[in-house]
């Protein structure tokens, strides 16, 4: 291959926190115009719409704005995904709109990231939509939090002004694990968005590109080592060469899989012994998270989609009485005895709201009693499953500590779950 | 992992899109056009389910104005890899009179494939078509959902998309709904000539660069043939070119390359300044908002 990608690139997923008044659209523009990744035809679009409404400037925001609504009213309705890349990192940047729909935007994007970003209009400081975003950032567990200290150049590139927020800020993240690192910017110039500032004498630390090229991405697979694979798809050729051959065919969500692995199928229970991990070119030595894989067992034990084959040691809790976090999504609320369609990892159950144990008033982070959760609400709720779910408190693990409720008459996602803790079966 | 972090990353994440999709739904579909995307779906459902068949037919929208070469690469490789194919045809759509040719020098099969794809859906009782989309292409692309969710209208609103979280893909539909499930959502370009050339992926030959009789047209370079009416002073001359995207003859336009390797390409692609949609895409300049304007009506 070329000498382009000789280098080792890795792939990173960012979340972008923020308004329109903080400058996020331009900051996300900017970033993509000074790492040469905005072509000629689409600067020429911006170039031209920007002249059309009389913007007096080329108008970086608009790189981002997709749809003819939010060009036409200046909004940005919905999360956008958008990759981008340097020689050092692939990016995807999940852009979430901040005003309407603003907690269910932001959790969904939120819910994939490596990194979050953060900004922070350096004349307002510390805001209460500061410390909503942060609070979404701990509650969904990102490993990793940049914060953008935007519009410098409104306030004299004042290192005072600058320290002042990074002490705030230390102050309403300090109840979450999770690493720090901040950036005094200007988006609309580009002051140490991709190009070192000029302006900033006594900042001597990495850009904002800088950072997300280099900040370690502490993939939230999980705090145990211990494998998980939830079955997809059971591989079953039924044909002269393969006659007896079956395969559970998944996505490792964590930790690794050697063929002689002990391994048990849950929620069944049943033991029985890694055969072999295979790809389309046969067997290999071992695979881990997240590569998507066969397993082969050595037993012949009922395996089918929605079981999870994970590591004796360590194992998940097989469960039917949950209790956890949840974030709503839609109109209709949640409610005590509301009966909801469940999908965790690749298993699909019937779920019954027990109780909400309180709602997060998002402003203070203070809890409060509720009788519903409505959309936008963030609260904690227990409930029961007609079936049992093998699961991991979502702190330990990202993908089996999470799940979505589903209205089972129209279809659609009406929520967002992660598992605080969970009671054995039994 | 290997140097290819980021595209293991990628394959892992397609690779398990596509076995959803086989999971969830009743009666999915692959789209193939034989476009290097589609030959990229196709490496990911054989890394998703061999040594079975795949659990779906692969389905092909023949304009009829399809660049020889490259239907002549899809029954190769559909052979090759012993898979069943449907061609559902946008002439037979005209024939039946399900939709109106349009006439004139810029006259496109572009459009009316909308109608054949919807009518192919119903006709099969497709529950969920597999594409081979990307977000890095078009502006609306990059707000759509990995399982993009079809009323019973084939259309797409994007004010009312289920929210995605995690992994977790809602794919639950009522008769008549169908879902578009993009495996390659996340994926740019370059990600996938890198794929490409990484697992040797055959690919038309239009790809690579050749001789070919072409014309000039608002800055584009178009084939010369007999589905495209040349206006005045369009004379055709030859050059050597290839193709970015292989779509329909009439609106897919060639760039000059001497590029005539994989690796040649890789390279070109990574230097290059203008997207690919921008300079070969003669449907997504129509206007500021086509291509949303098409897949609200139910395009790809």
């Amino acid at each position: 291959m070329s000498s382009l990608t000789e280098q080792h690139v890795d792939l990173a997923r960012f979340v972008t926190c923020g308004s329109v008044d903080d400058g996020k659209s331009t900051l996300i523009g900017r970033l993509l115009y000074d790492s040469k990744q905005v072509m000629a035809d689409q600067l020429e679009h911006v170039e031209d719409v920007s002249e059309r409404r009389g913007d007096g400037y080329v108008n970086l925001a608009l790189l981002t704005d997709g749809l003819r609504a939010e060009r036409e009213q200046g909004i940005t309705i919905d999360v956008a995904y958008r990759p981008f890349a340097t020689p050092r990192r692939r990016f995807i940047i999940a852009d979430c709109p901040g005003h309407v729909q603003y907690t269910r935007n932001m959790v969904t994007g939120a819910s994939t990231a490596d990194i979050a970003v953060i900004l922070i209009d350096a004349r307002n400081g510390v805001v209460e939509q500061t410390r909503r975003h942060s609070f979404i950032c701990g509650l969904l567990r990102i490993p990793r939090l940049v914060v953008a200290v935007n519009k410098m150049d409104l306030v004299e590139f004042s290192k005072e002004r600058f320290d002042a927020i990074c002490a705030d800020f230390a102050q309403i993240v300090q109840e979450f694990d999770v690493e720090v690192d901040l950036v005094p910017i200007s988006a609309l110039d580009g002051d140490n968005v991709v190009d070192p500032s000029t302006r900033m004498d006594w900042y001597s630390g990495p850009t904002l590109l800088g950072l997300l090229e280099t900040v370690p991405l502490d993939r939230a697979h999980g705090e145990h080592d211990s494998g998980r694979l939830a079955v997809q798809w059971v591989i079953r050729p039924q044909s002269d060469e393969y006659h007896d051959y079956r395969g559970y065919a998944g996505q490792i969500a964590s930790g690794t899989f050697t063929s002689g692995d002990q391994v048990v199928v849950l929620p069944a229970g049943h033991v029985s012994t890694v055969a072999s991990v295979e790809t389309m070119d046969g067997p290999i030595a071992s695979a881990q998270a997240p590569s998507s894989i066969t397993l082969r067992l050595a037993d012949n034990i009922d395996v089918s989609r929605g079981d999870l084959i994970a590591h004796v040691t360590d194992a998940p809790t097989v469960t039917r009485e949950i209790e956890a976090d949840v974030c709503w999504m839609h109109e209709r609320p949640l409610a005590v005895r509301g009966r909801y369609v469940l999908r965790h990892t690749t298993r699909e159950v019937v779920a019954i709201v027990d109780s909400i144990e309180h709602r997060v008033d998002i402003h203070t982070r203070g809890q409060e009693p509720a009788e519903s959760l409505a959309l936008n609400d963030i609260g904690r709720i227990t409930l029961r499953t007609s079936q049992p779910l093998a699961v991991d408190p979502y702190a330990a693990d990202r993908e089996t500590g999470s799940f979505i409720l589903i209205d089972e008459a129209t279809n659609e996602t009406l929520g967002g779950g992660m598992v605080v803790r969970a009671t054995p079966v039994g | 992992m290997s140097i290819h972090e980021h595209l293991d990353r990628l394959e892992a994440e397609a690779i398990y899109i596509t076995r959803e999709v086989a999971a969830q739904f009743g009666r999915p579909v692959l789209l193939f056009s034989g476009g290097k995307d589609s030959a990229v779906l196709l490496k990911i459902a054989e890394k998703a389910f061999r040594p079975a068949k795949f659990p779906f037919p692969l389905m092909h929208v023949d304009t009829g104005h399809n660049f020889p070469e490259v239907v002549a690469y899809r029954d190769r490789y559909v052979a090759d890899i012993e898979e069943r194919l449907i061609v559902a045809s946008v002439q037979e759509s005209i024939d039946a009179g399900r939709v109106v040719e349009q006439t004139g020098p810029r006259s496109s099969r572009n459009q009316l494939q909308t109608t054949t794809l919807l009518d192919a859906i119903a006709e099969h009782g497709f529950d969920a078509a597999i594409g081979g989309a990307r977000r890095d292409e078009e502006r609306a692309r990059a707000k759509e959902r990995v399982f993009s969710f079809r009323d019973d209208f084939g259309q797409w609103d994007p004010r009312a998309q289920r929210p995605e979280l995690w992994s977790l893909y809602n794919g639950r539909v009522r008769k008549g709904e169908h879902v578009r499930a993009f495996p390659l959502s996340n994926w740019t370009e370059l990600d996938v000539w890198e794929y490409i050339s990484r697992e040797n992926i055959p690919l038309p030959s239009i790809y690579f660069a050749h001789e070919r009789e072409v014309f000039r047209r608002d800055g584009m370079l178009y084939a010369a043939s007999d589905v495209i009416e040349r206006l005045p002073g369009e004379e055709p001359f030859v050059e050597s070119v290839r193709f970015r995207t292989v779509g329909d003859m009439s609106c897919t336009g060639a760039v000059a390359s001497t590029a005539t390797t994989l690796e040649d390409v890789v390279a070109e692609i990574a230097a290059t300044r203008i997207t690919e949609r921008g300079e070969t895409r003669a449907d997504d300049r129509a206007s500021e908002a086509a291509m949303e304007d098409r897949k609200r009506v139910g395009y790809f």
